[in-house]
């Protein structure tokens, strides 16, 4: 059967062949076409295929991803959250914290503003003290300057007194040289005019001073201070200069070997009595010797004192020691040497004076005033 | 009779030589001989009869030459050359007490010339025997003596050094307990010249003793005596604030201000110079002096002197003031500033003036009340004349541009900038110009007098360099004022305003 119905077939395909055959030319452009529009259409159907197939998978895709999206999403959420939450408190506390301090700072800024300004305007700045204290300034100098004033004042005052002592002073010592004008009763003096009213006061005080005596005043030479000690000279060198500065007839002393401040203060010092020359002899000391006295003059063997050499009166002057100034160191010899002070250091020389003839001036020109026959002076 | 003639030719040499001593002593006493005796060679001649066998031969030679080596530094050199010195001071302790009053007259004459001469002097051995002298019971001997060493620690540290070690400085201090005003005098300035020199000396001095019997003479009414006594106490406190604390502890505060008053000059110039050489160590001494109403007595003395007299006084004010505002306020209160005022323009001497302007610097630098109190006394006109013044010294105009720069920098009183602002040199225009810009933007009232008195006129007349300190005060100042204004009073606004006119078109 298969062979038979290939014979068919292949009859009727011989039969088909032909008639292909002649449609062959036209079939072919016919299948040429409608390949063409079968291939066209097959691209555009090709085309949306692919545009189909692509959008489908790209929304299965994309619902893939979003759903890995929100899984993600949510899974950061918690942890984010989870994170978050763990730390919150800590930036909290610290947020916290950080206001305290910066609340407590702003505060603790008021207060030391506050006392800084109190502090130094009461005890650095102190502009209430230092008003006071320059008020207290100025009185003070004020005072000071009263003083001061005072104290000019009183010192110009003393100068003035000095001043005016001294004029008095003049004025009394002219008064008393001019003694002279004074006015007698038969001559009335130079100040005291009759037709004058009344006398002038010249002539009240010539009336009450003492008239002045012409006494020699030891002169206390320029010189006496200066270098002149000639203690070991046998005669005076008679300096040239020195004479006519010195009074014309003032008598040298003998060698001023002391300071004439010195013997003055000597010569004028006051009388010192002795206790029994000073003390009456009927007080109750006096009184209390009075029988010593007697007893010593009735007591004597002898009348003679006794003597150590048998000439010894011949060079001894006869001196009767006075009790009163006996000591147990013996007699204190009163009376008869020591007038005068002595200061055995300040002598130059050991040797007292010694008188000596100076050699007589007159007799050295014997021959030599006039000048012999040739012979200068 | 042979005898007799051996005798009288020995007298007769002795007359002679005595003769001739007392004569050249004499002639070395007149100026116009001196020469003569000079070229005779009369120091020569002298030095045997030093070694005479008479005492008043000695003496009066040695008076001689202590007169010829006074006289001129070339016969003082001439007398030491000739090899005096040794004989002189050989037999000086066994002589009487005239021969050691001439000996000390020759050394002082031959110690004041030089250093070197008192060199010379130290070395011969002589501070020994001027010691022994000291010791000496005559007073005169012991004012020769402390005179001899006055002379020779005045003139360096190594001269007082050598008078302090040879033990002098204890007996000077005995020799001021003298009732003698001579020696008084002489111990006190010897003390002053030892002490100058350098801060050891000084406390040697002090160790001795010095300063409370140095204090106790300071009421004495003896005029030369408390020159002396101040100008020791003034070289003693001037070194260091110990010695200065210690001369104040011996209570010379207040009575040192009864020296103040003194009739004589140089007592007021030694007493300020005492107080300026405390007041100028710490602000506690300043504030003692203030306390004690110094600065009151200072100022009045001030007031009563004329010329260098016054110097001391100017200087101690200015200390006073520098230390501190409040000292400075005191100084102000005190009345202190018309005398300054009066001495800037008075006095001749520059190194015065230069004082005066300092001081009143060192016043008013400290804030703006001090400044105004300056300034409304008149003082900057006065200082800015004493700049500008051609024949100033160089050293009065640096401290008068310093003490204006001060005052100004604070000055806030602007009634006394005005008249500066017409004259002032650009080297001080800047302080003045700070001084508008700094309160001219406050001060409405101050900026309308400004303007009317010319000031803004000025200020626009001012040419500086862009970008200097003065410009931006410039333009601080300009900033105060609507543009205007600033544009009226600039310089050459006429010539422009004429210029729009020219080139005006007019509008019909």
């Amino acid at each position: 059967m298969a062979a038979a119905s290939c014979g068919r077939e292949q009859g009727a395909s011989m039969a088909a062949l032909a008639r292909l055959q002649e449609r062959l030319e036209g079939l072919r452009e016919e299948y040429f076409l409608t390949n063409r529009a079968i291939d066209e259409d097959r691209k555009r159907k090709y085309k949306a295929a692919v545009k189909i197939q692509r959008w489908f998978r790209a929304c299965r895709v994309q619902v893939c991803l979003r759903h890995l999206t929100k899984m993600v999403i949510l899974i950061q959420k918690w942890w984010r959250g989870y994170l978050r939450r763990k730390h919150f408190r800590e930036i909290v506390e610290r947020a916290y914290f950080i206001k305290k301090l910066k609340f407590y700072n702003e505060m603790a800024v008021r207060i030391q503003k506050t006392w800084r300004g109190y502090y130094v305007r009461k005890y650095i700045h102190n502009f209430y003290a230092l008003k006071k204290y320059l008020k207290a300034v100025s009185m003070n100098n004020e005072f000071v300057r009263h003083e001061l004033q005072e104290y000019t004042e009183m010192k110009e005052n003393e100068e003035k007194m000095k001043d005016l002592e001294k004029k008095d002073k003049e004025k009394k010592y002219q008064a008393r040289k001019m003694h002279y004008l004074l006015s007698t009763k038969q001559i009335p003096g130079i100040y005291n005019s009759p037709l004058r009213k009344s006398p002038d006061p010249m002539e009240l005080l010539l009336q009450k001073s003492k008239p002045l005596t012409h006494r020699k005043q030891p002169v206390k030479s320029p010189f006496a201070d200066e270098l002149y000690g000639w203690p070991t000279c046998k005669e005076p060198p008679a300096f040239v200069t020195s004479l006519p500065l010195l009074h014309a007839d003032r008598r040298k002393p003998q060698g001023p070997f002391r300071d004439p401040a010195e013997v003055l203060r000597q010569r004028y010092k006051p009388l010192e009595p002795t206790l029994r020359a000073r003390e009456s002899m009927y007080s109750a000391p006096g009184k209390a010797r009075e029988p010593t006295r007697r007893e010593e003059w009735r007591n004597p063997i002898h009348d003679n004192e006794f003597l150590p050499f048998s000439s010894y009166h011949k060079n001894y002057e006869k001196y009767e020691p006075s009790l009163f100034k006996s000591d147990k160191y013996g007699q204190e010899a009163y009376g008869t040497k020591y007038f005068r002070e002595v200061y055995p250091k300040k002598w130059i020389a050991d040797k007292d004076f010694e008188t000596l003839f100076p050699s007589i001036a007159l007799f050295e020109k014997f021959g030599k005033t006039y000048s012999s026959t040739g012979q200068i002076v | 009779m042979s005898q007799r003639q051996v005798l009288q030719v020995f007298e007769q040499y002795q007359r002679a030589r005595s003769q001739f001593a007392q004569a050249v002593a004499d002639f070395a006493a007149r100026p116009q001989s001196i020469d003569t005796l000079r070229s005779a060679g009369v120091v020569c001649l002298l030095r045997p009869l030093l070694l005479d066998v008479v005492p008043s031969i000695r003496q009066t030679a040695a008076l001689a030459l202590g007169r010829l080596a006074d006289y001129d530094v070339e016969l003082a050199e001439a007398v030491v050359k000739a090899g005096i010195l040794p004989q002189l001071i050989c037999s000086l302790p066994e002589e009487n007490r005239y021969y050691k009053k001439a000996a000390a007259f020759v050394l002082r004459a031959i110690a004041k010339h030089s250093p070197q001469l008192a060199q010379a002097i130290v070395q011969s051995g002589a501070l020994g025997m001027l010691v022994i002298c000291l010791e000496d019971f005559d007073p005169g001997v012991k004012e020769g003596a402390s005179w001899a060493f006055g002379y020779i620690a005045r003139h360096n540290p190594e001269l007082s050094q050598a008078v302090v070690d040879a033990g002098a400085v204890p007996l000077l201090v005995l020799c001021i307990q003298e009732p003698e005003i001579a020696l008084k005098r002489i111990a006190a300035s010897t003390l002053s010249d030892i002490s100058k020199h350098s801060p050891e000396l000084a406390q040697t001095v002090v160790a001795a003793g010095a300063i409370a019997y140095l204090a106790q003479m300071i009421p004495n009414p003896d005029a030369k005596l408390k020159r002396q006594v101040l100008s020791a106490l003034s070289q003693i406190a001037k070194h260091s604030v110990d010695l200065a604390e210690l001369v104040v502890e011996a209570e010379i505060f207040p009575v040192v201000l009864t020296c103040l008053k003194d009739s004589d000059e140089y007592v007021k110039k030694n007493g300020a110079t005492l107080i300026r050489e405390i007041a100028k160590h710490t602000p506690e001494l300043s504030q003692l002096i203030v306390n004690s109403g110094g600065v009151a007595a200072v100022i009045d003395c001030i007031g009563s002197c004329r010329g260098t007299v016054r110097l001391p006084g100017i200087m101690t004010l200015g200390y006073v003031a520098a230390h501190s505002e409040n000292l400075s306020m005191a100084v102000i209160v005190s009345k202190g500033i018309p005398p300054l005022c009066v001495c800037l323009i008075e006095e001749h001497e520059d190194h015065i003036k230069a004082a005066a302007a300092w001081a009143l610097g060192q016043i008013g630098r400290h804030t703006a009340e001090h400044a105004r109190h300056v300034a409304v006394a008149n003082v900057l006109p006065t200082l800015l004349d004493i700049f500008v013044d051609t024949c100033s010294s160089e050293d009065l105009k640096v401290k008068a541009k310093k003490a204006l720069k001060n005052i100004l920098q604070k000055c806030t009183y602007l009634p006394a900038l005005e008249p500066l602002l017409h004259e002032a040199p650009p080297s001080i225009m800047k302080y003045i110009i700070g001084q508008y810009s700094k309160v001219l933007p406050h001060d409405s009232k101050a900026r309308r007098l400004f303007v009317t008195t010319g000031g803004l006129k000025k200020v626009q007349e001012i040419q500086a360099e862009p970008g200097s300190l003065l410009q931006e005060y410039i333009n601080t100042i300009n900033n105060c004022y609507p543009e205007e204004i600033v544009r009226y009073y600039s310089p050459g606004y006429s010539e422009m305003l004429l210029e729009r006119v020219e080139n005006y078109q007019p509008v019909l």
